[in-house]
């Protein structure tokens, strides 16, 4: 059976709302504990970075265009790319290489 | 509206137009992903409108295509957008203290990496109508691109969809990247990261986890044994923080 897209959404919508509210309403007073502030602090590099690898490697028609837009888009953040520089610059790599690859 | 409130409003519009913009071309990967996940325009861009959060929806409308449970659901959008319970708390320590509910809830709406960004980078404590300029683009941006990206995702040629669909992926290297370079105990985690996550990719027996539960096991431990053994110094968490005279 499949669940309801809707209840999805909504499952969605509610949990990012509450975990953007609950601190600024209710929690006035900082974080005191190393280790949380430790753990908050690496769980967004570490989600996004296992939610790109090696997934972007099957996201394209190639592996090797996957594996270009992954290099190149690291390049251009390492020298201080913009986030919308970058996401262009990896786009622009895959249609040039996946021109030549076929 | 106020004189001071209406001039906070425009500087917000000014300011969110670049992120805007940026968000119309990622929120169009975005709006792929979706469609590939099974989801039509109109559902795809209510998730954006509700959600507005790039590694929430992306993760949510993975969860969706594999139809795994709503608990699931409910533990992923977790630990995607668990950066927004810090960065709530740097927000609590930018805002007026006596700020009232409301604005409170409205602000807390579209909170994202970007608009946290050049809020916490506004002098002084944070005016709501600056928020609100800003997210009177950005709001309408990510919802367009998304909505965009389900309809023209289907009609576009192949290999333009295939380059798109590395976007959303090129902002996520560009979040990582420059804190990774700054600090090495980061890259090394980030390293260590790419590795463990291509094995569970790669070792058949972990074939029977979703990607999503992947995702979660994966966080949860590394950022956890993370924490343990290097716990970061007091100027690496928020450093925005310092910016709260």
């Amino acid at each position: 059976m499949s669940n309801n897209v809707y209840i999805y959404i909504g499952i969605m919508a509610l949990v990012t709302y509450l975990m953007r509210v609950l601190p600024m309403t209710i929690f006035r007073k900082e974080i005191k504990s190393k280790t949380i502030r430790s753990f908050l602090y690496y769980v967004p590099y570490v989600t996004l970075t296992v939610m790109t690898f090696p997934a972007i490697l099957e996201a394209t028609g190639s592996v090797w265009s996957g594996l270009a837009a992954l290099v190149i888009g690291v390049l251009i953040a390492w020298k201080g790319g913009s986030l919308l520089i970058v996401s262009v610059a990896s786009c622009a790599v895959v249609f040039l290489l996946e021109l030549f690859l076929k | 509206m106020k004189r001071e409130n209406r001039q906070a409003y425009k500087k917000g519009i000014k300011n969110g137009i670049p992120i805007a913009l940026g968000y119309f071309a990622v929120a169009f990967t975005l709006g792929i992903a979706a469609a590939n996940a099974g989801l039509t325009a109109f559902q795809a861009t209510l998730a954006s409108i509700t959600n507005n959060a790039s590694a929430g929806e992306y993760a949510g409308f993975a969860v969706i295509a594999e139809n795994s449970g709503y608990l699931t659901m409910m533990v992923m959008q977790i630990v995607a957008n668990a950066r927004y319970l810090l960065m709530s708390f740097a927000m609590s320590q930018k805002i007026p203290q006596d700020m009232k509910l409301h604005h409170r809830l409205l602000v807390a709406f579209d909170l994202t990496d970007e608009i946290f960004g050049i809020s916490i980078a506004e002098p002084g404590k944070l005016n709501p109508y600056f928020s609100y300029g800003a997210f009177s683009v950005a709001i309408p941006g990510w919802a367009l691109g998304t909505c965009l990206g389900v309809i023209m995702g289907n009609v576009l040629p192949a290999n333009i969809v295939s380059a798109l669909s590395v976007g959303l992926f090129g902002m996520f290297i560009a979040i990582v990247v420059p804190p990774a370079k700054q600090n090495k105990v980061l890259l090394g985690i980030v390293l260590f990261s790419m590795a463990a996550s291509f094995a569970f990719y790669k070792i058949p027996v972990f074939d029977a986890i979703s990607s999503g539960t992947k995702t979660i096991i994966l966080t949860v431990v590394i950022a956890l044994l993370a924490a343990i053994f290097f716990p970061i110094k007091e100027d690496e968490s928020v450093k925005e923080d310092e910016s709260n005279e």
